[in-house]
C-alpha cells in the first residue's frame, strides 16, 4: 500500500535494518548472562509460590540460597532437578524446605546435567500445557463473546484494594471499557520480589501478585460474559520483577503487559544489564502465551520534548520490534507505545500529532499500537482536559490505533474516580463511532504539514538508530539519548542479580517457548 | 420597559459577602459532579437534590443523572449557594518575594552571592513521578519557563524519581547544597505528608535543617501547608524554576549564607 505519507520504504527499511543490528548486538550480551529474577521465573514455572514464616516469597527464599553458595551461574534448573533426584520430593516441597531452613540445595550430591534435565522436563512440559490451556481459553472467549471494536477502550483501576479494584473494573466493563489495568502500586517495580497473596493496601496503585491477578481475572471473566465482550487484563511486567510477573502473567490468563526493553533503565534507574536479560525471557514468555505486550515509549515524551523529540519514539519503536523479534513475539502482539503530549498551544499541534500517530500505524502495519493520552499538560482545568482528551480520540480513530489508554479529564489531580472513567469511555465512543471511517477518507497534501513531519520524523529516527549502531546501546544510554536520561552501565539497581553463565547452565523453557512447544 | 431602557445600574459588589457568580450577581450559582452508591431511578435523583440542599444551595436542580453500574448513579446538579464569605479579611500564607527571571537571577548571585549556588532536587520517597521536578530543574523547563539548571550561577542536581530521603540528604552534603528541593505528586492516604515530615526529621536529626533552604513543590502543594510542616517555603501549580530560584536567592541573602 502507498504510504499517505509519501515515506520513504527503503529509509524504514534501513533503520528497521539498524535495529536489527542493535538488538542482535545485545542478543549476544543477553545469552551470556542470567539474573536472580530469571531463575526465580523458572521457580515460578515450575510451579514454586507460596512465602516462608517471614512473608518472603519462596522463589526468593531459594535462589537467594544459590546466589550465596555461587550456584547461580549453573541455573536454578540444574539444581531443582537435582534436588527431585535427590530427594523425590516436588519443587514446591523442596522450595519448602528451603524456606524452612532444612536443605541447602547445592549441597546435595549432584547427578549429571543431563540426568537433572531430563528429571525436570516432564514438570516443564506440564507448565506449558498449563499456559495453552489459558491461551484456548482467551480463543474460546473471543471465538463465543467475541470483543469490542479497535480502538479497545483501555481505562486503569487503581484504589489500592484488589476488592475495590474489582467493583470499578466491572463497572468500567459495563460501561464500555475493553481492556482494565490494574495500576501497581508506586514503587513496586523497584522491589527485588513479588508480594504474595491478595492485597488491600497500595498507594496509587495495587501491588501485582499473583491471587490479585486470579482475582481481577475471574471478576472480568464474569462481567465479560454478563457485557458479551471479553475484556482483557493487563498489569506490568516491568521493573526488578519482570519475567516473574510476565510468569505469573502467562499463568493467570492477562492479555496485555507493559514491557518494554529499556524503560526500567531510563525511569527506573534499574541496571541496563539487568534490564536487558530480564526483558529477554520476559518477551519469550509473553511471546508464547499470545500476550501483547505494551512498550512505554510514550514516557520518554513526558520527560523530554514532545514535538523536539519525536524520534525518539520512532527509534526506540524500531528497538523493542527487533528484541521482539529476537523473542518470538508476533508483530500481532507487539503493543509499541507512542502518545499525544505536545504543548497543547503548539499552532497545528494537531497536524503534528496526527502526522506521528499515522507515521506509526504505516510503519507498523500490524502492530496493536497503544497510544497513550495527554497527561504532561493536563492542568486540572477538567473541562478543558475533556477537549484535550478528545483530540487525542480524534486522532486515534482517524489514524488507526488499536489500545487507547484513555485520557481522564481529571489527569494531575487523583487517581480516577467512577464517573470519571465514564465520562473518558462517553467521550471516546461517540468520537470512535462518529468518525469511525475518516481515516479512509482522507489523503493528505503532497509536501504539505503532515507528510513533511512525518518524514523529518522517520529521518532523525534512522540516523539516531545508525548513531546508535555505531556506539552501541548501552553508551547511547548513557549519553542520555532516550528521554533525555542518562545511565551508567554499572550504576542502577539489581546489577548484583546480574552473573555470567557456566558451560552447564540450561533455562528449559526458553528453547520450548521460542519453539512454540505443546 | 422603563427599567431597560434607562439601565438600571448593575448591583455592586459587597466585598463582605461574596457569593458565587453565574450571570447574575449573588445568583450563587453552582455546579456539582459527583457520584452516589445507589441505584439509578427517580430516589437517587431525590437523594442527590436533597444532599445538595444539606452542602448549603438552595433549588437544587439535578440537570442529569446516569447509571454508573448497578448500585452506582452519576450526577451534575445545580444549585444556587447560600452562604457567603467575607473577602476582606481573607489572609492566605503567600512566599513573600519579589520573582525574578532567569537573568535577573544570574544578576543577583554575581551582585549580592559571588559564588555558585547549589540546589539539589528529587521525587522523594515511593514517588515515581518526575514531572514536577524536571519542570523545576531540568534544563528544558516547563511551559517556557526554563529550568534550574539553565540558570547562571545555579548548580542543580537533579536525582529524579523514588530517592529516598537519607539519599537526597547525603547528596546535599556531599555537594554543600544551599537548598533541597523536595517534589510530591503522589498524595494518596496522604502519602505526602508522612514522607515530607520524614524529610524533615531527618534533617534535623543530622543538624542540617538551619543549614539549608528547604522547599518543597507539587500539585497538591501550597505554601502554608509547606510551613506547617516545618518547610521554608511550598511551591503549587503555575510556579516555575524562577519562582523557586527567587525565592532560594533572596532567603540566601536574608539568611547571611553568602
Amino acid at each position: 500500500m502507498k504510504s499517505k505519507l509519501n515515506l520513504d520504504p527503503a529509509k524504514v527499511d534501513h533503520a528497521r535494518e539498524s535495529a536489527h543490528k542493535i538488538a542482535q548486538s545485545m542478543q549476544e550480551f543477553i545469552d551470556r548472562h542470567t539474573t536472580v529474577s530469571t531463575e526465580r521465573t523458572v521457580l515460578r514455572l515450575l510451579g514454586v509460590d507460596g512465602v516462608d514464616e517471614f512473608d518472603e516469597p519462596l522463589p526468593n527464599v531459594v535462589v537467594d540460597q544459590l546466589l550465596k553458595a555461587g550456584g547461580l551461574p549453573r541455573g536454578i534448573a540444574y539444581w531443582m532437578g537435582n534436588a527431585m533426584i535427590q530427594t523425590g520430593k516436588s519443587p514446591q516441597e523442596i522450595a519448602e524446605a528451603i524456606g524452612r531452613g532444612e536443605m541447602n540445595i547445592t549441597e546435595l550430591e549432584q547427578a549429571p546435567v543431563k540426568e537433572a534435565e531430563e528429571k525436570i522436563m516432564p514438570i516443564v512440559h506440564d507448565a506449558l500445557a498449563k499456559i495453552r490451556q489459558q491461551t484456548a481459553k482467551r480463543n474460546e472467549y473471543l471465538a463465543t463473546i467475541g470483543e469490542g471494536k479497535r480502538p479497545y477502550l483501555y481505562v486503569i483501576v487503581a484504589t489500592g484494594n484488589i476488592y475495590e479494584d474489582v467493583v470499578q473494573a466491572q463497572a468500567a466493563a459495563r460501561q464500555g471499557a475493553d481492556i482494565i489495568a490494574v495500576i501497581r502500586t508506586t514503587a513496586q517495580s523497584l522491589l527485588d520480589y513479588v508480594p504474595y497473596g491478595p492485597t488491600t493496601e497500595g498507594f496509587g496503585g495495587t501491588y501485582a501478585t499473583q491471587e490479585n491477578f486470579r482475582i481481577m481475572r475471574k471478576a472480568l471473566d464474569e462481567v465479560g460474559e454478563e457485557v458479551g465482550r471479553y475484556i482483557r487484563l493487563c498489569n506490568y511486567s516491568s521493573g526488578m520483577c519482570m519475567p516473574e510477573i510476565a510468569a505469573m502473567g502467562a499463568i493467570e490468563r492477562l492479555d496485555v503487559m507493559l514491557n518494554d526493553a529499556i524503560y526500567g533503565i531510563l525511569f527506573r534507574d534499574i541496571n541496563m544489564q539487568r534490564t536487558l536479560v530480564d526483558q529477554y525471557f520476559s518477551r519469550v514468555i509473553i511471546g508464547y502465551s499470545d500476550i501483547i505486550f505494551n512498550s512505554g515509549e510514550d514516557n520518554y515524551l513526558t520527560t523530554d520534548d514532545a514535538y523536539e523529540n519525536a524520534h525518539t519514539v520512532l527509534a526506540s519503536q524500531f528497538i523493542n520490534e527487533q528484541f521482539a523479534v529476537l523473542a518470538n513475539v508476533k508483530e500481532e502482539q507487539m503493543g509499541l507505545g507512542h502518545a499525544f503530549e505536545m504543548d497543547p498551544d503548539i499552532e497545528n499541534g494537531f497536524l503534528y500529532e496526527l502526522s506521528q500517530a499515522i507515521m506509526a500505524r504505516e510503519i507498523f502495519p500490524n502492530a496493536p499500537l497503544k497510544y497513550m493520552p495527554p497527561t504532561k499538560y493536563m492542568t486540572g482545568n477538567i473541562f478543558k482536559g475533556n477537549v484535550q482528551d478528545a483530540l487525542f480520540n480524534i486522532i486515534a480513530i482517524w489514524s488507526g490505533q488499536s489500545l487507547q489508554l484513555l485520557g481522564m479529564l481529571t489527569e494531575a489531580i487523583h487517581t480516577p474516580h467512577m464517573h470519571d472513567r465514564y465520562l473518558s469511555i462517553e467521550n471516546a465512543s461517540y468520537i470512535f463511532n462518529n468518525m469511525r471511517d475518516l481515516g479512509s477518507e482522507v489523503y493528505y497534501k503532497e509536501g504539505g504539514i503532515i507528510q513533511t513531519r512525518a518524514q523529518g520524523v522517520l529521518d532523525k529516527a534512522d540516523k539516531m538508530l545508525s548513531e546508535i549502531v555505531e556506539e552501541g546501546l548501552f553508551s547511547t544510554i548513557e549519553q542520555g539519548k532516550f528521554g533525555g536520561v542518562k545511565r551508567p552501565r554499572d550504576g542502577g539497581k539489581g546489577l548484583e542479580g546480574v552473573c555470567v553463565k557456566d558451560d552447564a547452565y540450561f533455562n528449559p523453557f526458553i528453547p520450548l517457548m521460542l519453539g512454540g512447544a505443546e | 420597559m422603563a427599567d431597560c431602557a434607562t439601565g438600571t445600574a448593575i448591583a455592586q459588589v459587597d466585598l463582605t459577602k461574596i457569593k458565587p457568580y453565574g450571570d447574575t450577581l449573588n445568583d450563587g450559582m453552582t455546579e456539582l459532579a459527583f457520584t452516589l452508591p445507589v441505584p439509578y431511578g427517580d430516589e437517587a435523583d431525590e437523594a442527590a437534590r436533597q444532599l445538595v440542599r444539606k452542602m448549603g444551595l438552595d433549588e437544587p436542580n439535578v440537570v442529569y443523572s446516569k447509571s454508573m453500574t448497578e448500585g452506582y448513579t452519576f450526577f451534575v446538579v445545580y444549585g444556587k449557594c447560600q452562604h457567603t464569605v467575607d473577602f476582606t479579611t481573607i489572609k492566605v500564607a503567600k512566599v513573600e518575594v519579589d520573582v525574578m527571571d532567569r537573568l535577573e537571577c544570574a544578576e543577583y548571585i554575581k551582585e549580592n552571592i559571588r559564588r555558585p549556588v547549589v540546589m539539589v532536587g528529587a521525587s522523594t520517597g515511593t514517588d515515581a513521578h518526575t514531572v514536577g521536578i524536571d519542570a523545576i530543574m531540568n534544563m528544558k523547563g516547563f511551559h517556557g519557563h526554563f529550568g534550574l539548571e539553565r540558570f547562571e550561577g545555579v548548580e542543580a542536581y537533579n536525582m529524579g524519581s523514588q530517592v529516598p530521603n537519607e539519599v537526597l540528604i547525603a547528596k546535599a552534603k556531599e555537594v554543600h547544597a544551599d537548598a533541597i528541593l523536595v517534589s510530591q505528586t503522589v498524595t494518596q492516604k496522604d502519602i505526602h505528608i508522612q514522607n515530607l515530615t520524614n524529610m524533615v526529621e531527618l534533617l534535623e536529626a543530622e543538624g542540617m535543617r538551619d543549614k539549608v533552604i528547604l522547599v518543597c513543590g507539587g500539585p497538591r502543594i501550597s505554601h502554608e501547608l509547606a510551613q506547617e510542616l516545618g518547610y521554608d517555603a511550598g511551591f503549587g501549580p503555575h510556579k516555575y524554576a524562577e519562582d523557586v530560584a527567587s525565592f532560594v536567592l533572596t532567603e540566601i541573602v536574608n539568611r547571611g549564607m553568602v
